[in-house]
C-alpha cells in the first residue's frame, strides 16, 4: 500500500486549550482597543509594529525555539493554535509571520552563533520583519534558474541582480535569499546557489513597490547593486542551497494559513443566513464546513508530524494543494449562496465588501509559496511517478 | 489507529489477502469465495468485534474495529462484515447478545422509521438495507408511540425482503416489517436514537470509502507505470501525474476525515456537536472524494478500467455506492448546515477548532 499517505488523527493536548483561551482573550482585548477590525481583511495599514511587540511579549513568537535564543521550547501544536487563532481573527501578523514561521528556523539551523544570538531574540520580541528572496524576473517556480549573483570578494560577497514578488520587502529588516555563487553543473542543475542572510535598508539595495489587483502594495521588486555581504552571512553550504530547501517547505506549506485565507466570508455567510436557513443555504454551508474541518484535521496532523521530528514534505504539499484550491473556490461558493440572502440581513454590506476583496485575493492563493503545478509535481514524485 | 500496532487489523489484512484477492473474486462468477472468507472472519471473531465477551463477541475496542473497516475498504470486501459489526454494536447498546451468522441493521437511511406496536411487534419499511437478503438476523432500532427508542433482534425470516442491488452490485434491499415479532427487544439507553445509529454507520462507510480510494490510488499508480503510450510510460506525462496527485489528495482527505471521525467516536464521552461535526463532515468529504477520486482512477485506466474483467470497478463502484448508505452527503450537509446556523456565526470557529 502507498506508505506516504498517513494523516493520523492528532488530538490537541490540554495545554493547547488553555493557550487558545489566552490567545482569544488577548485578541478580544486588541479588537476592543481598536488595534484591528476582525471584519476587515483588507486593512490599508497591514504593518502593526506595536501589535507585533505585544505578541512577542506574550511569548507567542519563536515558541518552539531554544530558550537561549529567546524561544519558549513549546510544541509545534501550541504554535499551531496561536497561528490559527490569529488567522481566523484577521489579526495583523504581517510583521512577524514569516520570521516566526520560516526565517527563524532557517537561522537556527544554518546561521553562525553570533548571528543567532543577535537576531533570534529580536524575532521573539516581535521587533524584526523578514522577507524571502526566492523569485526573480525569469525564475519563479523554476527556483534553480535564479541568476542574481554573489561574487566572492575580500571578506564577503558582492550581490548584483533583482528579486521580485518579494512580500513585505518594503518593511522588512532582513531577507533570507538565494544567490548564484557558481554556475550549475552538467550533472546537477540545482548546484551553485547559496542561501544568504541580507540586512535590508542598506546601500546597494533598492525596494520598488508593485501594485496588486487587490489594490494593496505588499510585494516588491528588490534590486541589488554591488551590495556587500560579509562571509558570516552565508547560511549553510556554499553552492548547496538545494539541499537545504526541503524541510523549510514542510513548515511553509502545511499551516492554517494555507486554507483559512478567505475563511472570513464563510463566517459572514453564516451570520447573513440567520438561525433558520433554507435547505439550499444549509446544504451549501454544511458542505463548506465539512471541507474546512477536513483541511484543518489534515493540517493539524502535519503539525503533529513536525512535532515528532518528521519531514512530511509530500503530506504538506497535499495540504497546500487542496487547501489553497479550496480557499480559492470558497468566496465563489459563498457568492453563489449569498445570492439568496434576505435584503434585510444586517451584515449584507460587510459580506459584499468581504466577498469583493476575497474574490480579488483568490487568484494568488494557488501561486504564492509554491504553485499548484509545482506541488503536484512534488506529490507525483512522492508517488514514484518521476 | 496505527495499523501496525493493531493485531486485529493485521489479522483482517491477512485474511483478506489470502481469501479476498480482487482478481480471484472478479473471475469467480459463482461467489465460491464467499463462504471460506466468512468462515475465516468468523473464526477470527471479526464480525462481532464490537460485542463484549459477555454478549457473545470478541470485545475489541471501537478503535480496533474501525481499523478493520479501513482494511475492509481497501479490499472492497463484498460480505456483510461492516453490517454485522454495526448490528452487533447496536444490539450491545441494549445489552442484547449477538447470535452467530451474518447480520445487518435497519433502518439504514435517516428517512425511514420502524415503529414498536402496542403489542410489542414491529412495523415499518426500511429501504437500502445492505445485505438484508444474506442476513440471518437484523438489528432494528424502533420507536414506540411515546417516542421512546427500542433496540430489537429480529430473525430475517420474519421480515419481507425485496432484493435490490447497489451501484457495486451488492445487495441493497427493502425490508418490510408487518407486525413482526422480535426475538428480543429492549429499551435503548437514554439519549440513544436514530441520529447516533446513522452517524456510526456513516463513519463505517467513510472508512470503507477512504480504504477503497487508497486502493484506487495504488492500482492507478501501478497501471500508469506499466502502460506505454506515445512511446513512453503514461506516468511520465505531466497531465497524468497531476491527475494522480489530485487522486492522492482526495484519498488523503478522505482518510484524514474518516480516521478523525473514527477517533472522535472511539474516544467520545458524550454525543455532542463536536462529534456530530466529525461524523457528518467525514461522510460529506468522503462522498465527495469518492466522486472525484473514482473519476480520476477511471480516467487514468482508460478503456480497460471500464471492462468487467478489470478489478477497478470493484473499488470505484463500491465507493460510489457507499455514499448512499446511512444518509447521503446531501442529507448530512443540510443537517450540518442547520446545526452551524443554529449555533450562530461566532460559534462556527470554536466548533471547528474544538479538537
Amino acid at each position: 500500500m502507498t506508505a506516504a499517505l498517513r494523516f493520523d488523527p492528532i488530538r490537541l493536548p490540554a495545554e493547547c486549550e488553555q493557550l487558545r483561551k489566552e490567545v482569544r482573550a488577548f485578541l478580544a482585548e486588541e479588537i476592543a482597543a481598536g488595534t484591528f477590525d476582525p471584519h476587515q481583511p483588507n486593512r490599508e495599514d497591514t504593518d502593526a509594529p506595536e501589535f507585533s511587540r505585544k505578541v512577542g511579549a506574550r511569548g507567542w513568537l519563536g515558541m518552539t525555539w531554544p530558550k537561549k535564543y529567546g524561544g519558549h521550547e513549546r510544541s509545534f501544536l501550541e504554535r499551531y493554535v496561536v497561528t490559527e487563532e490569529m488567522r481566523v481573527a484577521n489579526a495583523p501578523t504581517r510583521r512577524f509571520f514569516v520570521a516566526d514561521r520560516q526565517s527563524g528556523p532557517v537561522l537556527l539551523k544554518y546561521a553562525p552563533e553570533n548571528i543567532k544570538m543577535d537576531i533570534l531574540p529580536r524575532i521573539c520580541r516581535g521587533e524584526v520583519c523578514f522577507a524571502i528572496g526566492m523569485s526573480e524576473p525569469n525564475s519563479g517556480s523554476d527556483l534553480f534558474a535564479a541568476k542574481t549573483r554573489a561574487t566572492k570578494t575580500d571578506g564577503g560577497y558582492l550581490i548584483n541582480g533583482t528579486k521580485i514578488w518579494t512580500s513585505s520587502a518594503h518593511i522588512a529588516d532582513y531577507m533570507i535569499a538565494i544567490f548564484r555563487t557558481s554556475p550549475p553543473t552538467k550533472e546537477n542543475r540545482r548546484h551553485g546557489l547559496t542561501q544568504f542572510l541580507v540586512k535590508m535598508k542598506q546601500p546597494g539595495i533598492q525596494v520598488n513597490p508593485i501594485g496588486q489587483i487587490t489594490g494593496q502594495f505588499e510585494f516588491n521588486e528588490v534590486v541589488f547593486t554591488d551590495h556587500f555581504l560579509p562571509d558570516d552571512h552565508v547560511l549553510g553550504e556554499v553552492d548547496g542551497a538545494w539541499k537545504q530547501a526541503t524541510s523549510e517547505l514542510a513548515y511553509e506549506r502545511s499551516g492554517p494559513e494555507r486554507f483559512l485565507e478567505t475563511y472570513y466570508v464563510l463566517t459572514e455567510l453564516v451570520r447573513a443566513v440567520g438561525k433558520n436557513p433554507d435547505t439550499r443555504s444549509a446544504e451549501g454551508i454544511g458542505r463548506l464546513v465539512a471541507q474546512v474541518h477536513t483541511m484543518r484535521r489534515m493540517s493539524v496532523s502535519v503539525a503533529g508530524m513536525l512535532q515528532a521530528g518528521k519531514e512530511p514534505v509530500v503530506e504538506a504539499s497535499i495540504v497546500k494543494d487542496i487547501g489553497t484550491v479550496w480557499e480559492q473556490q470558497l468566496p465563489h461558493r459563498v457568492r453563489d449562496l449569498a445570492a439568496f440572502v434576505e435584503e434585510t440581513a444586517t451584515n449584507r454590506e460587510t459580506l459584499e465588501h468581504q466577498l469583493s476583496f476575497a474574490i480579488k485575493t483568490a487568484p494568488k492563493l494557488t501561486i504564492q509559496g509554491g504553485t499548484t503545478e509545482v506541488l503536484r509535481g512534488i506529490i507525483a514524485r512522492g508517488l514514484g511517478l518521476r | 489507529m496505527a495499523e501496525s500496532d493493531n493485531i486485529v487489523a493485521e489479522t483482517a489484512e491477512k485474511i483478506f489477502a489470502d481469501l479476498a484477492d480482487a482478481q480471484t473474486i472478479n473471475r469467480d462468477g459463482k461467489g465460491a469465495w464467499k463462504a471460506p472468507l466468512w468462515q475465516a472472519l468468523t473464526e477470527a471473531g471479526l464480525p462481532l468485534s464490537w460485542v463484549g465477551e459477555e454478549c457473545g463477541g470478541s470485545g475489541a475496542s471501537l478503535a480496533e474495529g474501525f481499523s478493520v473497516l479501513s482494511v475492509a475498504g481497501r479490499f472492497a470486501v463484498a460480505v456483510p462484515l461492516a453490517e454485522t459489526m454495526l448490528a452487533g454494536w447496536l444490539l450491545a447498546q441494549a445489552k442484547i447478545s449477538s447470535p452467530d451468522g451474518e447480520m445487518t441493521v435497519a433502518p439504514a437511511s435517516p428517512r425511514d422509521r420502524i415503529s414498536v406496536n402496542a403489542d410489542g411487534t414491529l412495523s415499518g419499511k426500511a429501504r437500502g438495507v445492505p445485505f438484508a437478503k444474506s442476513a440471518r438476523h437484523i438489528a432494528v432500532l424502533a420507536s414506540d408511540a411515546k417516542g421512546s427508542q427500542h433496540i430489537a433482534l429480529v430473525e430475517a425470516g420474519k421480515c419481507r425482503i425485496e432484493t435490490g442491488l447497489n451501484l457495486g452490485g451488492d445487495q441493497s434491499d427493502t425490508v418490510t416489517l408487518d407486525k413482526a415479532q422480535p426475538a428480543t427487544i429492549k429499551p435503548a439507553p437514554f439519549g440513544f436514537g436514530q441520529t447516533q445509529l446513522m452517524l456510526m454507520g456513516g463513519v463505517a462507510r467513510s472508512l470503507q470509502i477512504a480504504g477503497a480510494l487508497e486502493s484506487m490510488l495504488e492500482i492507478s499508480v501501478r497501471y500508469s507505470n506499466e502502460r506505454v503510450a506515445f512511446e513512453k510510460k503514461i506516468s511520465k506525462f505531466q497531465a497524468v501525474q497531476h491527475n494522480l496527485a489530485r487522486l492522492a489528495g482526495e484519498s488523503a482527505a478522505a482518510l484524514a476525515a474518516a480516521t478523525s471521525a473514527a477517533d472522535a467516536f472511539a474516544n467520545a464521552t458524550a454525543f455532542n456537536d463536536e462529534l456530530f461535526l466529525e461524523a457528518a463532515a467525514a461522510k460529506i468529504r468522503c462522498a465527495e472524494a469518492a466522486e472525484k477520486g473514482s473519476g480520476i482512477a477511471h480516467q487514468v485506466h482508460g478503456a480497460i478500467g471500464f471492462t468487467i474483467e478489470h478489478i477497478l470497478h470493484r473499488y470505484s463502484l463500491r465507493a460510489l455506492a457507499w455514499r448512499d448508505d446511512f444518509g447521503s452527503e446531501s442529507h448530512w450537509a443540510v443537517e450540518l448546515g442547520r446545526l452551524v446556523a443554529a449555533r450562530g456565526a461566532d460559534e462556527l470557529w470554536p466548533l471547528v477548532a474544538s479538537r
